[in-house]
Formats: C-alpha cells, structure tokens, sequence
C-alpha cells in the first residue's frame, strides 16, 4: 500500500488565514507566481459528544467539499497545521503539525483528521458574539 | 553432471487429492516407483553409494582471542527492495506535474523509470528550466497528456548518473578551512549539459508539433479560488 501522500492539503487558523507555501529553505529573493498546491482548511474541534470530547481526532471542514461522498477522494491524504512562533527552529518562525484525513464526519463533507500529536485548542474557530 | 540437468522435470507419480494428501498410500506407491525391481537387481538391498573421500583440511586450531562477552550477532538482512509500481497513468512521455520541491507546480516530461523505482524526467530544459531530474512518483500527479517520446534515447541514464560524489576526505589544516568555501560551488559537467541538450532536442521537436504544448509545458499548475481537485480530471 502506498503510504506517501499523493497531495498535501493544509489545514489553516481560521483567523489569519495566513498562506504558507512549503517553508523549504529556498533561493532568497526568489520571485515566483504563488503556487498552491494544496486546499484551505478549518478546523473546527475535536471529535465530541455533547459532554465529552476526544482530543486525540480533530474535525476539519476542507474547502470545497460538502458531501460524505467528496471526501473519498480526501481520504488518507496528508494535513498539515502551519503556525507562527516567535522562537526560530530550523531556521524558521513558522511551525507545523502533520496529521492525515482518516474517514468522513456525518454527511456534509466533514472530515475526521489524527495528527501527529493532538491540535492545540487555539487552532479552533473560534464564533465571537456580534 | 551436464547429463542430469538435461533431464524433463519430474512429474510426481502421485497426484494431489488435496494439497498435503496423495492418492496413493506408502506401500502403493513402493509398488509404482519399482523400489522391489531395483531391489532385486541390487540383491535384496536398496542400492547405496558410500559417500565421497572428503578432501583433507588442515587441522584448526584453537583461536587465539576469544572475546570477553558472547555478543549475538544480528542477522544479515539480505532483502533487496523492489521497483516501485508505476502508477497505470504514468507512461513513458506523460506530461507530469510536481507537486513538491524546488519545481512545484511545472508541468514535465516523464522518460522513464529507473532501477530505484524513482522517476525520471526532464522540463524540457529550454521550456521550463527543469533539467534531467529524478523525481518520486508519489509526489506527481499523472495527466492525461502524452508527448511522443520514440526519438529520445534514455539508456545511458542510470541511478549513478544523479549520485553523489563522495566527498573527498580532506586533512585538517587552516588554510585549507577557506580554501574548502570556494570548492562546495562545483559547477555542473559539461558532459551533464550535453545529455540534457540531446535528449532535449529529440522532446522539443516532438512538442513543437503539437499546437499549444509548449505554452502548457512552461506554464505552473496551480489551484485556484473555487477549484477543488477532487472535481478536476488530470
């Protein structure tokens, strides 16, 4: 079975929604079209009951896909949570987590995603009172 | 022993009822094989052969060095892996597109799939400025475009073509420390170009016929605002 992932997908902070092409150390000053490769996400809270809530599987809603059905194309492909930190590591102040698309989430395109290790709360959306 | 690899290969006299039984039992099959004519030109006895005089080995002696703590040895891994399967879009001439790496995004011209199971391809160079490269299928996306590829000749392109070179060991001295910034830039063969410019030559002809490809080849892949890729067809 093919493990690598066919295509990245990504997902981001609904706030921010900052794009990030792949923090590769790349040519400075290189002057490119921005490409993206890969499709927006939000996330939108872990697996839950009404009571409980399993922070060890996230949900994520992909751009574009609103059926159980879209998401089979999704299925496996790989995800992952760009964030900023002030300390550099590796040369960079953007951080990631990777995680993958395991199996669809009730019927309108949600996603059930396992990340390498859990996402933390703040990647959530967060509804502010109008 | 030339006479005995000549022989048909042996049918079992048994055959299979199911896989472990036979049809016949022990003593039928000392009946079919004709172990009693063999006996009985043998007198009585099944014929046997004393083995060969082994040739002499010197004696061993006892080893020197015996070491302190019996250490098991790990096994020796003698898998080799195979070729990774190639996808069922992907054939010689296939027009490619890169998903990661320094080239994402370009649309390429697939040639062929090396011993490592990594693919090989090229921009062309002149059209997209990507060389002969080697590239893993897992991170392309096959399309349905095809450019004809039967005047490019690959066969001199091997998985040592792309290998590094070992780095010279060098001795520590400080003049040596900034003379070694000066050698980490090495510039690319010349014979490197001229592969390129040969297999390039045949592909940009092949591309030049056919309207519009070329502009294709040259222009990146990217998704878009209200694309979604589980609708597009490569």
């Amino acid at each position: 079975m093919n493990l690598c992932c066919f295509r990245r997908t990504k997902t981001n902070r609904d706030r921010g929604s900052f794009f990030i092409f792949t923090p590769i150390k790349m040519v400075k000053g290189r002057q490119g079209e921005r490409i993206r490769l890969y499709v927006r996400g939000t996330v939108l809270g872990y697996k839950r009951s009404k009571v409980n809530q399993y922070p060890n599987t996230s949900l994520v809603q992909i751009e574009g896909v609103n059926t159980k059905e879209e998401v089979a194309w999704y299925a496996g492909k790989k995800l992952a949570y760009i964030y900023k930190a002030k300390v550099k590591k590796d040369g960079s102040h953007y951080r990631c987590i990777w995680g993958k698309v395991t199996r669809p989430h009730g019927n309108s395109g949600i996603v059930r995603a396992k990340f390498k290790s859990n996402l933390p709360p703040k990647s959530m959306v967060i509804f502010k009172d109008i | 022993m030339a006479p005995t690899k000549e022989r048909a290969p042996r049918v079992s006299r048994n055959p299979d009822l199911i896989r472990g039984i036979g049809k016949f039992s022990k003593s039928q099959m000392y009946h079919k094989k004709g172990i009693w004519a063999i006996k009985a030109k043998n007198g009585g006895v099944f014929p046997r052969h004393d083995p060969k005089p082994k040739p002499e080995t010197a004696a061993e002696k006892p080893p020197k060095f015996y070491p302190a703590d019996d250490v098991k040895k790990p096994l020796r891994n003698k898998h080799k892996p195979k070729q990774t399967k190639l996808r069922a879009s992907i054939t010689p001439g296939t027009v490619l597109i890169l998903l990661a790496g320094r080239f994402k995004g370009k649309r390429v011209v697939f040639l062929k799939q090396l011993p490592s199971g990594l693919l090989l391809v090229t921009g062309p160079f002149k059209i997209n400025g990507v060389p002969l490269r080697r590239v893993n299928q897992a991170y392309v996306i096959g399309t349905s475009t095809k450019v004809d590829i039967s005047g490019v000749n690959v066969d001199n392109l091997d998985d040592k073509y792309f290998s590094k070179e070992a780095p010279k060991k060098k001795s520590k001295g400080e003049g040596e420390f900034f003379e070694s910034d000066k050698e980490e830039k090495k510039a690319l063969p010349q014979q490197k170009k001229d592969d390129q410019k040969t297999v390039d030559a045949a592909l940009i002809k092949a591309i030049e016929s056919v309207p519009d490809l070329k502009t294709y080849l040259g222009a990146r892949f990217s998704l878009k605002a209200g694309v979604k890729p589980h609708e597009l067809v490569f």
